[in-house]
């Protein structure tokens, strides 16, 4: 095959399956900066799934996106209602909001669409091309000729930094993650700021799990999600907790994952097993060297 | 009493949850929820092959999660640990074929173990040597286990006529022994002594004693009582590990007979719902992995006579586990609030 169509279709593999990472791990920066670690947020991304499904289905992709984005900022309400508002153990609150997610989605699915689920289809998101620098070769299919989540996840990361780093209620946020008595003694209203960025963060994993549906697999199968959410949390620790840091994380997850496809168009008899499990493994390997050398906002979990 | 009186009422919350849930949705609700009791106790035969056989990995893994929960730190791996248990068990039930029944039992749960604590034995690594939090270790692993699994029986351990993707049934002595009419077998027993070992051991040792006081405050039990907390930390991820391996091994030893995908529907996250309805008391996990059984086995009874998806009984679980969680939290009375402060690498902070 001809290496620079082969290199082109792994680069555009893995800007495709980087861009749902890429909005969870951001709305996770966004909640972890302000002190509150999510684990609700592989469930949030699966609510988001199912939400662009029956959206999309009744008022195409683009009623679906903003379906996904309500139902992420609910799941993600509901979060920081128990975990924040009524101080619960936030791990195991998490955990908890993503097995109720799991239950949900499953049985308004099959309501929705039998239990074969057979018949289910969604308008997507087209390959948007964006004239000019689509002709780039190489780089250009990859990166300028790809569905419009991704543009809207590469439009807002430079929007959470500047929020983060330039703004009042940037300044508040990450001082409420490091040290929320001190913040609250200068007159931030930490609860309120942890509650927003949390429900922030839900409604971009809400758009990642959009993505999954509408700009990758088309359809909505039971736990569709398959740990996406606790690889953005992982991506957001090796990100060191700044939006550009996240971003080329989530890209190197990408990276590994599109590496199933670029082996299977060499025709290479490697279990494809191998590489579902790579991204995992590899999350390990980047924790054990990133761990210690990074520092998490201080009050992260309290 | 006071939380055996909030157990109670975070089931009757999930249960009525589940009655209002499927009222909205449209499914005639008393007609799912008797087929519900009906699946789970409706008869003798339902009550010991349904519902005592789906409550023992559940027992088993919530034992296991309630002490890594009272040491202080978390195992979202149990799933993961499930399925290495399971895996070894397999392994070796498909080796000792001629072998007398209890050795080929004693190996192949003995293997189940180990694999159970081999697969913890990383996170645990990764924390005592770079720090990493063994809440995303642990998970993360989950997906290695199911991939692993996904590529055994497709692969090495396939059965021979490689159709189905799924191994080759396990050799008759490594079965473990029915009791009576039905499918329960003797892995409930093991259940059982499982939890009374768990209660003398909380109870009646120093060992426990300092596991407990590891939980309820690693700074406090160094400082007065010389506890290393990191290293007790540790094992309790082990024998968490060790116990959710175990449960791998009874299940493909007592129920399957054979390893495939889906093994387990999830009974890692439903421990977490055990562990913490029991009040992570080993006796109180008895007691809630038999309710949580029942609740299993009665979804499926409610999926096939009432037609609601099983794995509504999500939804319940979630709401038993926030109840406990939240009826707790105030007095941080069940759950040791300082597991908290783990979170966060060890980087000292600068006191100014």
């Amino acid at each position: 095959m001809d290496p620079v169509v082969l290199v082109t279709g792994f680069l555009a593999a893995a800007v495709r399956v980087t861009t749902p990472l890429l909005f969870a791990a951001t709305g996770e920066t966004l909640s972890e900066r302000s002190g509150v670690i999510n684990l609700g947020i592989e469930g949030t991304m699966l609510a988001g799934a199912l939400a662009a499904a029956l959206g999309a289905s009744e008022w195409g992709p683009w009623g679906g996106l903003i379906a996904a984005l309500v139902a992420g900022m609910v799941t993600a309400g509901v979060f920081a209602l128990l975990a924040i508002g009524a101080r619960a153990d936030q791990i195991i609150t998490g955990t908890a909001i993503t097995l109720a997610a799991i239950g949900l989605t499953g049985t308004v699915y099959r309501r929705a669409f039998g239990a074969a689920g057979a018949g289910l289809s969604i308008p997507t998101f087209p390959p948007l091309r964006i004239p000019g620098l689509a002709s780039i070769p190489v780089l250009g299919p990859a990166l300028f000729e790809q569905p419009f989540p991704t543009y809207l996840a590469l439009a807002g990361l430079p929007v959470v930094w500047w929020v983060l780093f330039r703004t009042r209620l940037g300044l508040a946020l990450r001082a409420t993650g490091e040290a929320g008595a001190m913040a609250r003694a200068i007159g931030v209203r930490t609860r309120l700021m942890r509650a927003g960025a949390t429900v922030a963060g839900g409604g971009f994993a809400g758009l990642g799990g959009a993505t999954l549906v509408l700009a990758q697999v088309g359809t909505f199968t039971e736990r569709m999600t398959a740990g996406r959410g606790y690889l953005a949390i992982a991506i957001v620790v090796l990100g060191r907790w700044h939006p550009l840091g996240v971003a080329l994380a989530a890209f190197v997850f990408g990276l590994a994952t599109a590496m199933q496809f670029l082996f299977q168009a060499l025709g290479t008899r490697v279990p494809y097993q191998l590489f579902l499990m790579l991204p995992y493994l590899l999350t390990l390997l980047a924790l054990a060297g990133a761990v210690g050398r990074v520092r998490a906002p201080g009050d992260l979990g309290r | 009493m006071i939380r055996i009186g909030w157990a109670v009422l975070a089931g009757a919350a999930g249960l009525a949850i589940l009655a209002l849930g499927l009222e909205a949705a449209g499914y005639d609700s008393s007609s799912a929820l008797t087929a519900l009791w009906n699946g789970a106790f409706g008869s003798w035969y339902a009550f010991t092959s349904a519902t005592l056989v789906r409550s023992v990995p559940l027992i088993l893994i919530g034992l296991g999660i309630a002490i890594a929960f009272r040491a202080g730190v978390f195992n979202i791996g149990a799933e993961g640990q499930f399925y290495a248990g399971a895996i070894a068990a397999t392994w070796v039930g498909l080796h000792v074929a001629g072998r007398p029944a209890a050795l080929a039992i004693a190996m192949v749960l003995s293997a189940s173990v180990l694999a159970g604590a081999a697969w913890v034995a990383v996170p645990v690594w990764l924390k005592l040597r770079f720090g990493v939090i063994e809440v995303i270790s642990t998970l993360l692993l989950n997906f290695v286990a199911e991939s692993l699994v996904s590529l055994l029986v497709q692969g090495p351990l396939q059965e021979p006529t490689g159709i189905y993707p799924q191994s080759d049934a396990i050799a008759e002595a490594a079965r473990l022994p029915l009791l009576a009419a039905g499918r329960l077998h003797a892995g409930f027993l093991l259940a059982c002594a499982g939890a009374l070992v768990l209660w003398y051991l909380f109870s009646r040792t120093v060992w426990g004693f300092r596991l407990r006081a590891v939980g309820l405050g690693p700074r406090a039990a160094e400082v007065s009582g010389q506890i290393d907390s990191p290293r007790m930390g540790a094992v309790a991820l082990l024998c968490s590990g060790c116990l959710a391996g175990l449960a791998g091994g009874v299940e493909v030893s007592g129920v399957s007979y054979a390893l495939f995908q889906n093994l387990s529907p999830g009974y890692g996250f439903t421990g977490i719902a055990v562990a913490l309805l029991g009040g992570l008391h080993p006796l109180g996990v008895l007691l809630s992995g038999i309710f949580m059984g029942a609740l299993e086995a009665g979804a499926g009874a409610m999926q096939r006579d009432a037609g609601v998806p099983s794995v509504a009984v999500y939804v319940v679980e979630a709401v038993i586990i926030m109840v406990v969680l939240l009826a707790t939290t105030p007095k941080g009375g069940w759950i040791p609030v300082r597991v908290i402060r783990r979170i966060r690498p060890a980087a000292p902070k600068a006191h100014r």
